[in-house]
This record gives structure tokens, C-alpha cells and sequence, in this order.
């Protein structure tokens, strides 16, 4: 299981500050403080009150900052193709990017550009029309995203589909198709396809954030999850992904599992 | 239309262990594929043949087995210097005689015969102990300090006694066998805390506790095949390359052992065929460093390795 954190968005108040006074030192300090926690990638997202003019510079600042304090790569959270074009020019390695829709003019710009700078990319399992009701619905924009990776010659173990959850206070009706499209993405190509999830979502504005997070991640790794954008601060989120890696079968069992899945 | 051939990719990569230096110097592991799939990744060392030497005179092996050493069975120099001329990758001395039920030698006498087998070859050495776990502690440790520098080999490490042998290894530059019963879990917690001591992977080798042939065998390389996957799927706490006491366990064996007859056939061709099948087995399960008994085994084996190294033709 592959865990992205989600700390480095302007969206939190010490971030957007960082960004807006140029100030490296809380950029660098979640950079570090997320591979401690177990982290193996680092989402950068440079949040809504950057302006669309200025978003490629202050990702690229943000990537070259992250990278410097850290040996992760990042997931570059952008809808900005300029943005996230710019964040891959300086990134260490090979790097993500967060993300295409099933928008067949965002995946004529996004799938090219991952092919490119050698990079993994998220597709969001949604058009233009929103996000879908059901879990086939989900699957079968899974699968716009599927046929234009493979016509761009990306490989399916470098596409991460997102079937997208809603809060739970919401939409409590999509939490069971989210499951269902995560089975059935799996199953659309051979090797499959890899899946991931904006976990946090599934619990705005709920109560128990931590533990509705938590449960929602281990359901999806049952049905076939294989990485998820989340809170790496919640220490037993990280148990429970560790202990779930161990139960499916996905990593081999020690007796200090929990220790060796924050190694790298 | 165009049929594309199906690749695994691998995103792990099993360490490489440098035993001995200079030119005779044994480099193992490194693997980044499935034994000898040479299409889907890098083999860049072949296996490692040892030879086994045993500081005493073996009082059970069979005449098969003693009559390549005739003469030399009482004096490990002169025994480990055969197997150099037989052609072994390395030599691995068996400390018998600390064995505290059999003559209890001290740590001081072992030190002195593996220095004098050290000195007198030019291939690497491995130093067993005799399998008492504090008593090896004891002799390992001395041996350890009198090859200081030598990069030897030694074991077995298991979770009783790690601790001093890793501090031995740590403070005269060796590395360390580690050695779990058929337990994949436990090697990987074996390997944590070696690991954790500051040893790195590329020090320490995995000991599975092989079965031969018709006695486990199929275990061994089901637990072995599991370790070489783990590893090559980003595991880093099990990418150490793994030994396997083949001759230990193949001469113990009663087709090994039972004499020529006519139901059975010749027990020389149907000894030595059941360690170098045990040992070509274990191979492909993914060992990189095979102790053997019988110098034919060994030529066997040396031939078998030659092809499979082969690259381009799988």
C-alpha cells in the first residue's frame, strides 16, 4: 500500500503562510516529518489562494523545497497543466501527477506529459458531467482512462485511477460503489490498473474524521486498493494499513511489521 | 499481428555480499529477477560453490565421501588446500570440535586452526561453529578477532546469540550467516534486528535450513522462492542472499548412505547425484552460496551454473 501525504497543500494555514511569505521552513518540516510518519510519496498542492498566473512557479519552489528536506517524490496536485508541468522540470526522480479527469481534452494534454517526463499519474474516474452515482458508472470512465494510457503507451502500473469518494454525511450511498468500482477497475486491464483514493474526503465535515478514514481505507484495500492520499499524522491509520498489508497477504509478516512498514 | 512477450518488472533488488578480497574474492547476490531469467532483469553473479572442511576427523561419513580426502581428514589445512585444488569457490570450515558434548575445544584452539586454514588458501573462507548457540557465541567471536579484516563469513547467527556475533562481525569487518528453522517470518525478524545493529543487508546471509532431496526439499524452495519474491517486490528486510548447507543434509539421507545393491544401484553415482540435485534444485529457488561435500557434486553443479548463466537463450 502505497501512501501519499497530504500535508503540503496550501489549504492548511501554515502551508498557504509558507507559501505567501516564500518561508521554506514548513515545507521542509512536513517534507521529513511525513517520511517519519510512512509516507512514500508527498502530494503539493498549492492550494486555492495562489493565483492561476503564479501556480507553476510556486509548485516548482514547492517540489525543489519538499526534495530537498526529503528523499520522496511528490504527487503533483494541480489543475493547472502548467503548474504541474512546471514541478515535473525540477522534480528528483520520477514523480506523479495529480491528476487527469476522464475529460478526453485533459487526457490529450496529461497522458502525453507522463509519458514525457517518465512520470505516474492519477485519473480521476470522473467528466465533465461530475462524478458519477454508481460504481458502473465509475468503471466505465475507469476505463476511457484505461484505453487512452495504453494508446499514449503508458503502462497500467503508472496509472492510478481515483473512483472518488463524497463524505459520508453526504453521499452515504457512494461509499459501497466506490468499493465496487475499486474491484471492477482492478479487473479492466491485465496487469490492472492501480488504484488510490482522496481518503479525507470521505469524512468532511463528519464526526470521528479519524476513524471513518481509517475504516474506509481498510474496506478499499479488501476490494483492491493499492494507494490513497491521507493523514499521516493519524499513527494507527499507518497501523492499520500496516497490519491490513500483513492480513491480505501483501507483505510478509514479522513480528515487527508495524515497525518495517515506516522503513524505507 | 505482433505478440509481445510479457515481462515482470521488479522493483527490488536482492543485495550483493563480497566474501574474502583480491582477486579470488566470491561476490554473490545482486539479483533483480527470478533466478536466470535473464530477460526480466539482472543475474550479474553467478552462485557460489563452498566446499566443506571439518576441523576433526568426520567419523560417519561415508567411504564414498572420505576417499576424496584420504590422508587429509585429521588436518583441516591440508583438507581445505584439496578443495582449492578441486576447485571450490570458497571453503567453509566446520568447527566440530567446540562442540562442548564432543571434545569442548576452546574458542582460543578453534581460532588458531581457522587462522591456519585462512592463511594456507586462496579462496574465501565461511567458519561454521557447532551449532550451540553460546558455545559459538564463545569460539566465533575469537575467530572473528583473529581474521580480523579477512572478510569472512561467519555463522550461524540465530535470535539467541545474534547479538554478540553481530558486534564480532561489526568490529573485525565479516559478515554474518542468519539462520531461522523454515520460517520465513522469523527470518525476516532475524534479518531486522541484525540490521538494526548497523550490519548492512549486504552482510548478512539468509540461512533457511534446507531440506535435501525426498526429505523437505519442496519446503525449503517454497520458503526460498517466497524470500526471492519478497525481496524483488521492494522487501528490503528479506533482499539478502541466501545459503544453503546442501551437503549437511544430502549425506544424511539413507540414499546417500545405504551401500551399492542391485535394487538401488551404484551408492557413489547415487550420492553424489543426490546432493548436486538437491543443490540444482535450491538454485532455482534462488540460493547463492551452496556448501557441498563431494568435489564431484561440486564439478557437477560448476557445469549446470555455467549453463544457466547463459544469458539470451530464455
Amino acid at each position: 500500500m502505497e501512501l501519499i501525504g497530504e500535508h503540503i497543500n496550501g489549504m492548511f494555514k501554515d502551508i498557504r503562510e509558507a507559501i505567501l511569505k516564500k518561508d521554506p521552513g514548513p515545507i521542509e518540516y512536513w517534507a521529513r516529518r511525513q517520511e517519519e510518519k510512512g509516507a512514500h510519496w508527498l502530494d503539493i498542492n498549492t492550494g486555492p489562494t495562489v493565483s492561476q498566473a503564479e501556480q507553476p512557479a510556486v509548485m516548482e519552489w514547492l517540489v525543489r523545497v519538499a526534495q530537498s528536506a526529503c528523499t520522496l517524490p511528490c504527487c503533483l496536485d494541480s489543475t493547472s497543466t502548467e503548474a504541474i508541468e512546471a514541478g515535473l522540470k525540477v522534480h528528483r526522480g520520477r514523480a506523479m501527477i495529480n491528476s487527469t479527469s476522464a475529460d478526453q481534452r485533459k487526457m490529450d494534454i496529461l497522458f502525453p506529459m507522463a509519458v514525457q517526463y517518465g512520470a505516474k499519474i492519477i485519473g480521476l474516474a470522473m467528466n465533465e458531467q461530475g462524478v458519477p452515482k454508481d460504481a458502473s458508472a465509475r468503471a466505465a470512465l475507469a476505463m476511457e482512462l484505461v484505453v487512452n494510457a495504453d494508446m499514449h503507451g503508458l503502462s497500467m502500473e503508472d496509472l492510478y485511477i481515483d473512483p472518488l469518494v463524497l463524505p459520508a454525511n453526504v453521499a452515504q450511498d457512494h461509499g459501497p460503489e466506490v468499493l465496487e468500482a475499486i474491484r471492477q477497475i482492478k479487473t479492466l486491464a491485465d496487469p490492472s490498473p492501480r488504484t488510490t483514493l482522496g481518503l479525507s474526503n470521505i469524512s468532511q465535515r463528519c464526526a470521528e474524521r479519524h476513524l471513518l478514514n481509517r475504516t474506509f481505507l481498510v474496506l478499499g484495500m479488501a476490494a483492491g486498493l493499492d494507494s490513497a492520499i491521507v493523514d499521516v499524522e493519524d499513527e494507527m491509520l499507518v497501523d492499520a494499513v500496516a497490519a491490513a498489508d500483513v492480513l491480505l497477504n501483501k507483505n510478509i509478516y514479522c513480528d515487527a511489521f508495524l515497525r518495517t512498514y515506516r522503513q524505507r | 499481428m505482433a505478440v509481445t512477450i510479457a515481462k515482470e518488472r521488479w522493483t527490488g533488488r536482492v543485495a550483493e555480499m563480497i566474501i574474502g578480497s583480491g582477486p579470488n574474492a566470491v561476490k554473490v547476490g545482486g539479483e533483480g529477477t527470478l533466478p536466470f531469467l535473464h530477460a526480466e532483469g539482472e543475474i550479474p553473479n553467478r552462485p557460489a560453490l563452498a566446499l566443506e572442511v571439518w576441523d576433526t576427523e568426520p567419523s560417519d561419513w561415508p567411504g564414498v565421501l572420505t576417499g576424496c580426502y584420504a590422508g587429509l581428514l585429521g588436518d583441516p589445512v591440508a583438507w581445505a588446500k584439496k578443495c582449492v585444488d578441486y576447485g571450490a569457490d570458497l571453503v567453509c570450515l566446520r568447527l566440530v570440535s567446540t562442540h562442548p558434548d564432543y571434545r569442548d575445544a576452546t574458542p582460543q584452539e578453534a581460532a588458531v586452526v581457522a587462522k591456519a586454514v585462512a592463511e594456507a588458501i586462496n579462496i574465501p573462507l565461511i567458519v561454521i561453529g557447532c551449532g550451540v548457540e553460546d558455545k559459538d557465541a564463545e569460539v566465533l567471536t575469537e575467530v572473528c578477532t583473529a581474521l580480523a579484516g579477512r572478510n569472512i563469513l561467519i555463522g550461524c547467527a540465530t535470535p539467541n546469540n545474534y547479538k554478540t556475533l553481530t558486534v564480532a562481525c561489526l568490529e573485525n569487518g565479516h559478515s554474518i550467516v542468519a539462520s531461522t528453522p523454515l520460517d520465513i517470518n522469523l527470518s525476516k525478524q532475524l534479518n531486522i534486528l541484525i540490521s538494526e545493529m548497523n550490519l548492512p543487508f549486504s552482510r548478512i546471509a539468509m540461512d533457511p535450513l534446507v531440506g535435501p532431496l525426498g526429505y523437505g526439499l519442496e519446503y525449503a524452495y517454497s520458503i526460498m522462492e517466497r524470500t526471492r519474491l519478497g525481496a524483488l517486490t521492494g522487501d528490503k528486510m528479506l533482499a539478502a542472499p541466501l545459503i544453503c548447507f546442501i551437503g549437511m543434509e544430502a549425506w544424511k539421507t539413507k540414499e546417500a548412505r545405504a551401500k551399492d545393491s542391485e535394487e538401488w544401484g551404484r551408492q557413489a553415482h547415487r550420492a553424489v547425484l543426490w546432493e548436486s540435485v538437491t543443490a540444482s534444485s535450491l538454485i532455482q529457488a534462488g540460493g547463492s552460496i551452496l556448501v557441498l561435500r563431494h568435489p564431484e557434486s561440486l564439478s557437477q553443479c560448476k557445469v549446470h551454473l555455467a549453463a544457466l548463466m547463459k544469458t539470451g537463450e530464455c
